[in-house]
């Protein structure tokens, strides 16, 4: 029952074959476009491990492997351990816990902030808000997020740190440093509340409403149906937004920099200035390191202990979406 | 059995207030969001406005004069001309090959494990923070092909930070085409390639220029990945070209707020306010844009 027309017969044999093959071309082009994107990948975890190498040991990654050997002039140990960062003092320490310190202090400060307000607001939004309000809530949200964070960074340093964070610290006899780890937490917090709020938000809309109405038919409040029924039901969602917000966080640079300044400290303190490690690879980059110099290579280093964090949470993320996904039809 | 119910002895008083305190609790939370927002514009206007009333800074010279050491004569143009080089730059670099990536993954690619692979590393992409983009760039392209610190390496860091919300918003409007005009098509004999160009493409590109402007506003109040490529952080001459040294408006930004003595802290504001109009009709543009074209499918 075939209608096709024998394709070996007749003028159309050319076009055919000639659109055929331009159809192969472009896709071999197009998947070309996509592969850059691998690439790019591979390219960063290439040269992040190329020039860390090279911060551990003073030579290259490939060049250690030509001449078959390295010495190792900074040990793991003194990296992970150490509790002093000093790469470009006449004695340097290259301990990097004092960056971890002052990353994971703001990390975990702001998902305190961003976590039960980005919650709540969700639930706001997916159980109480009628459409309308809804509607105006929730791109008022968007701009919230699309606010660069060099303006974070000077919102904290213009108005969190002198009219709210100093003067309430005051009032305890407490002095807080200008720059501190609070208003970098605060300015964090704010600036991940709508990643929170708006994907855990479509996990709690993704609940279908026969779970509501069998928990309302039962006496739930309102109160009950959000708390013990849309937030269990839609739990992976929310995981994954509260994930998303903390690798958002670790990875956060300009409001952390101008907030938070410059002083690679131990401490636990949120009213001293500190340095996260994209704090440090910012003020490095402004002071011009010569190429291939430790001080250079530790960008290096310190930026793959970085991507290695954010991407362990992206993983995860991943994980958690996949493994504990609820379908509902 | 009395006449007032069944349930008149069941006291659902503090039920109700405590579902009246999570409301009021749920409430309050969703607007701490706005209220700093409100905050933020009120107080970066207000030190913006202290600029020109207070320290005398004058707008025109602010609006058509490049930086310079002395607050009274910093202008804010090579900075603004920067990101306007930087954003040519910047969609030329990444709108072509996103918009071919999700031309491939939505209308070519095979289910594979390539495929999979792909999609996979685009999330992570974008969950890659902006500063390592920077550095990958640092490394590659201004030390490693010695290009030095000029406007295309700010631009390429650029083009790699936008690229997956480019490709992942292009996938979205892709998707929207309804499979039956793809089906008339190729029913017509022709060809995939064919189809896509002359049906697809054009019913999907609204969405696409909505997605790539979106991108552009994200990317032109992208600070840390052009400070990493050694941008100059105090514009104080015009860039002349994709060859030349550049500064930008978020760098500038960074560089007033940070600069000591309380005038400079004005001039970032008015930076800012200058950043944000810009942001603003950008998203205003996509807005538009979307509103427009989208009812036709």
């Amino acid at each position: 029952m075939s209608t096709d027309t024998d394709p070996s017969q007749g003028f159309a044999d050319e076009i055919v074959r000639k659109d055929n093959a331009e159809n192969r071309r472009v896709r071999r082009g197009l998947f070309g476009c996509a592969a850059i994107t691998v690439l790019t990948t591979v390219a960063i975890f290439v040269v992040l491990i190329d020039n860390a190498f090279g911060f551990f040991f003073d030579v290259r990654l490939y060049e250690a492997t030509l001449q078959g050997g390295a010495t190792q002039q900074i040990t793991f140990t003194e990296y992970f351990t150490g509790a002093r960062w000093a790469p470009s003092h006449s004695t340097p320490d290259f301990g990097i816990l004092p960056l971890i310190n002052g990353t994971l202090m703001v990390t975990v400060g702001a998902a305190f902030v961003s976590i039960p307000i980005g919650t709540a607001t969700a639930i706001y939004l997916s159980e109480y808000a009628r459409p309308e309000v809804r509607s105006k809530l929730k791109p008022a949200l968007e701009v919230l997020a699309g606010v660069p964070t060099i303006v974070y960074g000077f919102f904290a340093i213009s108005f969190i740190t002198p009219i709210f964070i100093r003067p309430f610290f005051e009032l305890f006899g407490v002095r807080a440093s200008f720059f501190n780890a609070l208003a970098a937490i605060i300015v964090v917090g704010i600036m991940t509340i709508p990643m929170v709020a708006s994907i855990s938000e479509d996990a709690m809309q993704a609940v279908p409403d026969d779970l509501r109405n069998g928990a309302y038919a039962l006496g739930a409040s309102r109160h009950e149906v959000s708390m013990g029924v849309v937030l269990p039901a839609s739990i992976s969602g929310v995981f994954a937004s509260y994930i998303l917000a903390i690798s958002r966080a670790i990875g956060e640079t300009m409001a952390v920099t101008l907030a938070m300044g410059a002083q690679p400290r131990m401490s636990l303190s949120p009213l001293v200035e500190m340095m996260t490690m994209t704090s440090f690879m910012v003020s490095r980059a402004r002071g011009e390191s010569a190429v291939g110099s430790i001080d250079y290579q530790s960008l290096f280093a310190v930026g793959l202990t970085l991507f290695v964090m954010t991407l362990a949470a992206n993983l995860l993320n991943d994980y958690i979406k996949r493994r504990y996904r609820e379908v509902y039809q | 059995m009395g006449g007032d119910g069944l349930f008149e002895d069941v006291d659902l008083t503090w039920v109700k207030r405590k579902g009246t305190a999570f409301y009021l609790l749920c409430l309050a939370s969703s607007l701490f969001g706005i209220v700093m927002l409100g905050f933020l514009i009120l107080d970066v206007l207000y030190e913006a406005a202290l600029g020109p009333i207070e320290f005398e800074i004058s707008l025109t010279t602010f609006l058509t004069d490049p930086a310079s050491r002395h607050p009274e004569q910093a202008g804010y143009l090579g900075a603004i001309l920067g990101s306007v080089w930087l954003m040519v730059l910047t969609v030329i670099l990444s709108f072509f090959i996103g918009v071919g990536s999700a031309i491939y993954l939505e209308e070519y690619a095979p289910d594979t494990r390539i495929t999979r692979l792909i999609e996979a590393n685009l999330t992570n992409l974008a969950g890659v923070p902006s500063i390592v983009y920077g550095l990958l760039v640092l490394a590659v392209f201004v030390n490693g092909f010695t290009l030095g610190s000029i406007l295309l390496a700010g631009s390429i860091a650029l083009a790699l930070l936008v690229m997956p919300i480019i490709i992942v918003s292009s996938q979205e409007a892709l998707r929207a085409v309804p499979s039956g005009m793809r089906d008339g098509s190729s029913a017509t004999g022709a060809t995939r390639w064919q189809t896509i160009r002359h049906v697809v493409l054009p019913a999907a590109i609204p969405g696409i220029m909505t997605g790539t402007i979106l991108a552009l506003a994200r990317a032109i109040g992208e600070t840390a990945p052009l400070i990493m490529v050694g941008a100059i952080l105090s514009a104080i001459r015009l860039p002349s070209g994709p060859f030349d040294s550049f500064g930008s408006m978020p760098t500038q930004i960074y560089y007033w707020a940070t600069a000591p003595g309380p005038e400079w802290g004005h001039l970032a504001a008015m930076a800012i306010v200058v950043l944000l109009a810009v942001m603003l009709s950008m998203n205003a543009a996509a807005v538009l844009l979307r509103n427009r074209y989208e009812k036709d499918l």
